[in-house]
């Protein structure tokens, strides 16, 4: 059981790279200096104000070993605390806490935290079926759409959940997108174009899927006294969760009905103080990999109840201008740059709270969700809030 | 530090060459079970759970992901540190400092000979200019000592009187990988690897698991009769290019040094400490720490080792346990040494145990050439 820290934390910059497919203008410690520079611009602040850095993305992805070794140049760390945290897919809200218990800790007053990936200089699936056991899952492993794809079907033969409302979601997200300077697919769909497009394994269709993406983004944490002085309507975190799990191949119900998100959810509203989230929160970032995802997490995540992921999503509920917005960013269905991803849902959340989201600003937002999927099937969750 | 985090228990496996009849998940659990029964408590008294891997050694991309089970993390707070094994400390104390988790149950391990040192350190090089010079841990750290010894006049013949040392004192600690009597002849005839760097001058690649239990302040006291508290800690991270830095310094260790020692009140380190467990990875590196944490002066280490002021009986005893010239389960490193160090300052080190210790430094290090460094201050606790 997690509970509240023991000082304020806020989170008062953020700093993303212009996600696209391949970035071969830069290399990996210039594009994670990209995020660097347009974190401390955003907190008009200098390295030097800095007094830790904390660092992750997946390594086997691009065979980089200690890669918060060779990324000192582009990540300031020279001389400072420095970090690495590694959780797969979490990797990004692993630090985005990290960040949190750094200040926390009364050791430090401000941490900024910075994910990453570069996937066109490797290989997503081949670096994903190495998670697998050698001996007995290697063989029949297949990255990440096959196992969404067994679980999709699981999840809509149990509760009648169609490819239509899952459609929904791609469209709903890539349109947001177009308001997100830094997505990397903005798309305008119909449901008709995703049901169109390439079965990769059913029911999971090119336009149903995550891509992926080269990007990088970066955060400051600051204690309470420097919060104020850098941004005067900092993101407060009020709320930090992790769930660990370890399913095996057969494990499908534990895989849609996302139990670590459903206990991560309920341990995280009981600190913040939310009963009711579709109406307590006004905004919330929810890492989706996949359509199905998002709807089978709406219930886990207690939006709805279970089985009703699909009726949420036909009710425009999630929409942009519904009672709570879903990934106003675009989602993890418009960018994916899996160090980053996680740490993005958080830095959309207080962009949203620090009421810096521009086009993608959904009005008067107090309370904010961020969730992070990873790992075999973990889940983070982060509350920010307007006021400490 | 205002607050403190208290040590309450530690277990090691046995530190071995080839543990071909237990898997990494398998040593997870060892350890896991162990230190939480020999300490009275569960899995349940455990807030949370920070793991440390790499998973370049375990060959397995999200290597925490196969130990859930085994260290009790399922449905529960868990992350993972991919550096060495002090940073895992100080994060999990980190995080019971927050105020969020009240206890933490820290478990390192690494397999080396299930994987190849070259490769996976050659990995850790710039992928374009460094990597196709064929550059490793040891071949860097032969550079390293090179401009060491040259830079302040040591002679080979100090370092291999580290290896000799260890080695002694690993004779007396029944976890460690080895432990003998070499002559100075045998060190210095030992096959060359990388010159200065002879085959007796450098670790014994080594599998195994260390676990430990961490607590606030009132659950350390609960808990323990003879707490260990982390007074100081503190890590910094040098240039990554070797041509960036003078090799025969170490600046993220003097700063880490000197902020640890701040934070414990400690302003003359050789008085005040009465042991040290460090990360010597080869035994320059016993030498070139202990200066850079102001130990000595500079040059002066070798000359100290000679005096025997270094020994398990001298003034200031380092690697009591052995070091890691006695076993380096190389990412485990780290954690080995804050535990060693816990365990001297609990009176548990049996035959090595260095009388009255009520002060010890830990320090563990990663990257090329000791690029990032961490050092931890514990004190026997009331």
């Amino acid at each position: 059981m997690a509970r509240r820290a023991k000082r304020n934390v806020a989170i008062v910059a953020t700093g993303q790279t212009d996600h696209r497919s391949k970035r071969p203008d830069v290399n990996i410690v210039e594009m994670i200096n990209e995020a660097v520079r347009r974190c401390l611009a955003d907190a008009q602040m200098t390295i030097e104000e800095i007094d830790a850095v904390v660092i992750g993305n997946m390594e086997h992805f691009e065979g980089i070993f200690f890669t918060e070794m060779w990324s000192v140049d582009g990540t300031g760390s020279f001389l400072k605390h420095g970090m690495k945290v590694t959780t797969g897919g979490t990797t990004g809200t692993s630090l985005a806490l990290a960040g949190y218990y750094h200040v926390a800790s009364g050791l430090f007053d401000t941490v900024m935290t910075i994910g990453w990936e570069k996937q066109s200089e490797g290989e997503t699936t081949a670096g994903l079926i190495f998670q697998a056991d050698p001996l007995w899952e290697r063989a029949t492993m297949s990255g990440a759409i096959g196992s969404f794809a067994a679980s999709a079907t699981a999840y809509m033969h149990k509760y009648g959940i169609t490819e239509e409302q899952a459609a929904k979601v791609a469209v709903k997200n890539r349109k947001n997108a177009f308001n997100n300077p830094h997505a990397h697919l903005r798309m305008e769909l119909t449901v008709e174009q995703v049901l169109q497009s390439k079965m990769l394994a059913y029911p999971i269709k090119m336009l149903d899927m995550c891509p992926t993406s080269d990007g990088a983004c970066a955060m400051i944490f600051a204690s309470e006294d420097k919060a104020k002085k850098i941004y005067q309507n900092p993101a407060w975190v009020v709320a930090g969760v992790t769930r660990h799990d370890q399913p095996f191949g057969g494990d499908l119900e534990m895989v849609m009905n996302l139990r670590t998100l459903r206990s991560a959810t309920e341990e995280a509203y009981q600190i913040a103080g939310i009963k009711e989230p579709l109406r307590d929160l006004d905004v919330a970032e929810l890492y989706e990999p996949c359509t199905f995802a998002e709807l089978s997490w709406y219930e886990a995540a207690g939006f709805c109840g279970p089985g009703e992921g699909g009726k949420l999503m036909d009710s425009g509920a999630t929409h942009m201008d519904g009672e709570l917005p879903v990934n106003p960013s675009g989602g993890v269905l418009s960018t994916n740059c899996i160090g980053a991803t996680a740490m993005i849902r958080v830095a959309e959340a207080a962009i949203q709270v620090m009421g810096k989201g521009g086009k993608r600003q959904v009005p008067n937002v107090n309370r904010a969700l961020a969730t992070g999927f990873g790992g075999s099937w973990w889940s983070d969750v982060m509350i920010l809030s307007r006021t400490p | 530090m205002t607050e403190r985090v208290g040590i309450v228990g530690v277990y090691q496996t046995k530190y071995e060459p080839r543990k071909i009849f237990d898997s990494y998940p398998e040593l997870v659990f060892e350890v896991s079970s162990k230190v939480l029964e020999e300490n009275g408590l569960t899995i349940a008294d455990m807030d949370q759970v920070v793991t440390n891997s790499q998973d370049f050694w375990d060959g397995r991309t999200i290597s925490n992901r196969t130990v859930s089970e085994a260290c009790g993390s399922v449905l529960r707070a868990e992350s993972k540190v991919a550096m060495d094994g002090s940073f895992a400390v100080f994060y999990a104390a980190m995080r019971i400092l927050s105020g969020c988790y009240d206890s933490c149950l820290l478990v390192s391990h690494c397999k080396m000979s299930e994987g190849s040192p070259h490769l996976i350190n050659n990995a850790m090089f710039d992928p374009l200019y460094q990597r196709i010079l064929g550059f490793d841990e040891l071949s860097t750290c032969a550079m390293q000592a090179k401009r060491y010894l040259h830079k302040y006049g040591l002679t080979e013949e100090q370092c291999a009187l580290v290896s000799i040392k260890n080695l002694h004192n690993g004779k007396k600690n029944p976890y460690a990988h080895r432990g003998r009597e070499i002559s100075l002849g045998q060190v210095m005839s030992s096959r060359m690897l990388a010159n200065p760097i002879k085959e007796l001058d450098a670790y014994p690649p080594t599998d195994g698991a260390c676990a430990m239990i961490l607590a606030n302040e009132e659950k350390t006291k609960q808990w323990s009769s003879t707490p260990v508290w982390i007074t100081g800690m503190a890590s910094r991270l040098d240039s990554f290019y070797l041509g960036d830095r003078d090799l025969g310094e170490a600046a993220s260790l003097e700063l880490a040094a000197k902020k640890a020692y701040s934070m414990a009140g400690i302003s003359n380190p050789r008085k005040e400490i009465d042991l040290v467990e460090l990360s010597e990875f080869y035994s320059y590196q016993e030498l070139l720490w202990l200066e850079a944490m102001g130990f000595c002066q500079r040059g002066e280490a070798g000359k100290m080792t000679e005096q025997g002021i270094t020994a398990l009986a001298g003034e200031l005893p380092v690697n009591p346990s052995g070091g890691v010239l006695s076993g380096n389960p190389v990412t485990v490193a780290g954690a080995i040494r804050v535990a060693e160090a816990a365990l001297q300052l609990m009176g548990r080190a049996g035959d090595h145990q260095v009388e009255g210790a009520k002060r010890a430094l830990a320090q563990g290090h990663c990257g090329p050439c000791g690029q990032a460094q961490c050092v931890l201050i514990l004190e026997r606790g009331k």
